[in-house]
Parts: structure tokens; C-alpha cells; sequence
């Protein structure tokens, strides 16, 4: 089965972003192997396809690991100190950098279930994740 | 291949703040002293590998550089793996030696982030950066937080770590930062990215390092005072994203190290003194634990068994390492490697006889293992 790839009118990042903006966190899945993935790309990191659909993640995911920020690296966030950075993994599978919501001090939340909260930040729905459900 | 190249000559510039020179002032500086700590004249030179300085970016340094120094090398160039890069190219040369590429090659590194750019150990992470996911700490400290959930507090072997470092450097006349760490001290210091402590956070240097490889048969010939044998060398690169890991707590330096002894033909129980690179703490306990010195998670037996300083279970950066000697991205590891060896360094290990040298990059995306003898 072969198909006709155009030239696409957008990156994949920009696509990803635009669904974004919409307030939908969408991946990418391959329509060889089933490897689902983020960051956007091109090709299935798995087995270099190029054949591949966007699908809308359900929202669920667990915390793989999380940082808090005591220096303002990047100075906008120099009023937010500290504030934490995440890694979740959705429940699809791909991973993605994000904040938690309602993190307290002192607790380890790697493995615990979170579900994806939009926030309003620098003019854009941020897709951040609510420790303790909805 | 073992034992077949030597590092004839070592060469380093001062650490720390070393303004008004550019990065290839420091390289021939460093390049300068390897080739007369070698005892040879430049003419020999017929190899030249560099790593490109993080504090800029440019395309075709490897010829700028030769450039400078009036070289037409056979070989050479440019590897890019940032930190790993040095042993890598050291690896590099020693086989283009023994494919008759060249006859004595010089690998080279000079930086300076200290009074130029630091941007690239600060920079936001492209499409993340509205979360604030900023900066190459930020992403060890993400590692830590997982290895101490999945292993146990890392709070003890950390603080060995860097206050076996800062010991070693207050002994070193050239090291940056001679202001040895106590316990107390480590348990102050300021988060900068937590978990992870100022003290647990390399230095940002200015300066160069430099060493002259060649054949063994050829230093013999030569005269060389003082060859270190290269009994081993490996690599590995994780080269996923942090975030993309699906364990983030183990990388391919223990595929590194594998191949590194297997040429050698050595275990760790052989390793006299080891340099490993510490851009953090994290970064030497998960190296030391996937070269296998111990199981993983057991690295904090050590400090019962005599730890990480000269007399101890297993002397660690002798001149200081990153932490304290300076934070120049690794080379400065396999000269103290050299001293080692030779029998010179501020901080000898006495009857050492074989040393094992680390070098990484990224957020532990690549990384190299070099083994000297005598």
C-alpha cells in the first residue's frame, strides 16, 4: 500500500501547537508500528515511517520525575520561584514536559496518577497536569 | 589494541577566569605545553582533533585553529559529543594512528564560559520553555529525583562525592575552587535546581587542556620521558532526551565501560583511581555504578569501606574534578589520569597503577571511558 505524502502545509510542531491552542493535547502514531510519540517529528522514531496520524490524548497520566526551580534560568519565570517542572507519561505512552498542579513540599509524587488541567500563561493554554484527580 | 598508543605529553592553561583570551589562544597555550611536555617539536605534529567550546559555536573550528597554528594535519577536526568528545577524539586518534591515518596527533579542548557565553548550560528547552524547563542542571536534577525514589536517599554518597573532590582540589596549586566542603556545609548549600545543591553543581571555567597521542613503538623511538599507555576506550550515547528515557536512571556508560575493559582486558577491581566526570554528583555515582564498581543503588557502601579520597575504598578526582579543579568540560580529567600514572599528581595515589577516566556530555547523552596503565 503506498500512499501520496504532500508537502505539508505545517510542521508537525506547529500542528501540535495549534491543537494546543485549541486546548487539545494531541501525539503522533505510527500507521506501520502502533509507536506513539512525542515531541512532534517527522518520521516514527521507531521504524522511520513517515506514515503516521495524530490521535487526542485522553488526559490521563502518571508522574515519571519533577524538579523545583530555585534559580530563574529563564528570567520570566523569575516572579514564580520556586516552581516546578515535571516529566509525565500519558497513558498512550508518549512522555512530555509539564507543571503540576497542587504539588506540595515534601512529597514524592513519581507514580501517582495526574489528569490534564489547561492553565492560561503567556497568552496560551499551557496543558498542565492536577496531582489528585479532577 | 591495548597498550598500542601512549599520551606522550600533557598540556593545560591556568582554571577559572581567565579574560581577554579567545579559545584559540587558549588551545595553543595548552597544545604549546603538550608538545614540550612531550619533548617533541611541532613539526611532528601531523594530527590535530579539537572539541568546539561551548561558550561559541562555530562551523570549521578544527581549521581555524590548525590555522593559527600554521598545521596541515592529516587528520583532523572537529567531534562533537560535547563532553565526551576528548576521550573520544584521544580514542579516535589512537586508531588512526594504528591505521597509518597519522603518526602523533594532538586533541585539544579550550573554553571559556566564565567570561564569555554560558548560554548553552542555560538555555529553555525549544518548545518547553513555557513551562519553564530551562537549563542542562535542571535535567540531572529530573535524574536524581528518579534515582533517589527508585534507589534510596542519595543525600550521603553525594556529599562524599563532592567533599572528596573539594579535598582533592585545595591540594591542587592550579585547581579554581580550593575551599575544601564539610557535611555541614554540603547539607547549606542552597538548592539551585532541587534536588540538587550548589555543591552538587560543577563550576563554570575559562581555560584548555591538550595531550599528544601517538604509537607506543614511536614513542620509544622518540625518547619520550614519561608515555601512559591507553589500555582501553569505549563509548556509548543515550542520546534520547531526558524526558524520553524509558528508564531514567540508567544510560549506555555501562555499555561504555564494557567495551573499555574488555580491551583492556581489566575489571574494576583492577582500578587503582578513577576520574570521573562530575558535571553533578548524580554524574559520578550513576557512572561508577554502571561501570560496575557496585550494584546499582549500593554505591553508598563505599563510604563505609574507606570512600572516594586518596587512601580510600576508591580515590576519586585527584585534582579536583569539575567540582573543584574546574569545570572545563572534561579533558582536564584524563591530564590528572596522566599525573596518575606518572607518579606527579597533588593528591598520588600511591602504587597506582591503572586509572580509569570518564567523560560525558549533554545531559548524560554520550559518554566515554579511557583506561591508562603503566
Amino acid at each position: 500500500m503506498s500512499k501520496t505524502v504532500e508537502a505539508p502545509a505545517s510542521t508537525p510542531a506547529e500542528t501540535h501547537r495549534a491543537a494546543l491552542d485549541d486546548r487539545r493535547l494531541t501525539y503522533q502514531r505510527c500507521r506501520s508500528c502502533e509507536q506513539a510519540w512525542l515531541p512532534a517529528r517527522e518520521e516514527c522514531p521507531k521504524c522511520w515511517s513517515s506514515d503516521w496520524v495524530w490521535e487526542e490524548a485522553s488526559g490521563k497520566a502518571e508522574v515519571v520525575s519533577w524538579v523545583v526551580y530555585h534559580t530563574a534560568f529563564d528570567k520570566r519565570f523569575a516572579g514564580h520561584l520556586p516552581y516546578n517542572v515535571a516529566v509525565v507519561q500519558l497513558a498512550e505512552g508518549p512522555r512530555m514536559v509539564t507543571n503540576l498542579i497542587d504539588l506540595s513540599e515534601g512529597e514524592d509524587v513519581i507514580g501517582q496518577a495526574v489528569t490534564l488541567a489547561f492553565e492560561e500563561e503567556f497568552d496560551r493554554p499551557l496543558p498542565r497536569f492536577k496531582l489528585r484527580g479532577p | 589494541m591495548r597498550g598500542k598508543a601512549v599520551i606522550a605529553g600533557i598540556g593545560q592553561t591556568a582554571f577559572g577566569k581567565v579574560p581577554g583570551r579567545s579559545t584559540i589562544s587558549l588551545n595553543i597555550e595548552a597544545c604549546r605545553k603538550a608538545v614540550a611536555d612531550a619533548g617533541i617539536e611541532k613539526g611532528a605534529v601531523d594530527a590535530l582533533l579539537v572539541k568546539v567550546p561551548t561558550s561559541r559555536v562555530e562551523m570549521m573550528y578544527g581549521q581555524t585553529l590548525a590555522e593559527a597554528m600554521q598545521l596541515r594535519p592529516r587528520f583532523g577536526g572537529v567531534f562533537d559529543q560535547g563532553g565526551a568528545s576528548n576521550i573520544s577524539m584521544i580514542a579516535i586518534a589512537a586508531m588512526a594512528i594504528e591505521a597509518g591515518q597519522c603518526e602523533v596527533a594532538l586533541v585539544s579542548l579550550a573554553d571559556n564560559p566564565r567570561t564569555g557565553s554560558r548560554h548553552a548550560y542555560e538555555k529553555v528547552w525549544g518548545d518547553d520553555a513555557d513551562f519553564g524547563w530551562s537549563s542542562v542542571v535542571a535535567g540531572y536534577a529530573m535524574i536524581a529525583r528518579r534515582y533517589a525514589h527508585d534507589y534510596g536517599n542519595i543525600d550521603d554518597v553525594n556529599a562524599a562525592i563532592a567533599i572528596a573532590a573539594r579535598k582533592h582540589g585545595a591540594a591542587n596549586p592550579n585547581a579554581q575552587l580550593k575551599l575544601p566542603l564539610t557535611r555541614d556545609m554540603y547539607d547549606q548549600s542552597p538548592w539551585v535546581v532541587e534536588p540538587l545543591r550548589r555543591d552538587d553543581c560543577c563550576l563554570v571555567s575559562d581555560g584548555a587542556a591538550a595531550v599528544v597521542v601517538m604509537s607506543a613503538e614511536r614513542a620509544r623511538k622518540l625518547g619520550i620521558k614519561a608515555p601512559v599507555p591507553i589500555l582501553g576506550f569505549g563509548q556509548g550515547n543515550t542520546s534520547d532526551a531526558v524526558p524520553l528515557r524509558e528508564d531514567l536512571t540508567t544510560t549506555m556508560a555501562g555499555g561504555s565501560a564494557k567495551t573499555a575493559f574488555a580491551m583492556a582486558g581489566l575489571k574494576p577491581k583492577d582500578i587503582d583511581v578513577a576520574q570521573i566526570y562530575d558535571c553533578f554528583t548524580i554524574t559520578v555515582l550513576m557512572t561508577l555504578e554502571a561501570y560496575g564498581f557496585t550494584p546499582k543503588g549500593r554505591l553508598r557502601d563505599f563510604i563505609e569501606e574507606g570512600g572516594f579520597e586518596v587512601g580510600g575504598k576508591l580515590p576519586l578526582n585527584t585534582s579536583g574534578g569539575l567540582l573543584s579543579e574546574t569545570g572545563m568540560p572534561g579533558l582536564q580529567l584524563v591530564l590528572e589520569g596522566v599525573r596518575q600514572m606518572r607518579g606527579t599528581s597533588t593528591s598520588q595515589v600511591p602504587g597506582a597503577r591503572n586509572c580509569i577516566v570518564s567523560n560525558q556530555g549533554g545531559i548524560m547523552h554520550t559518554h566515554s571511558t579511557l583506561i591508562l596503565g603503566q
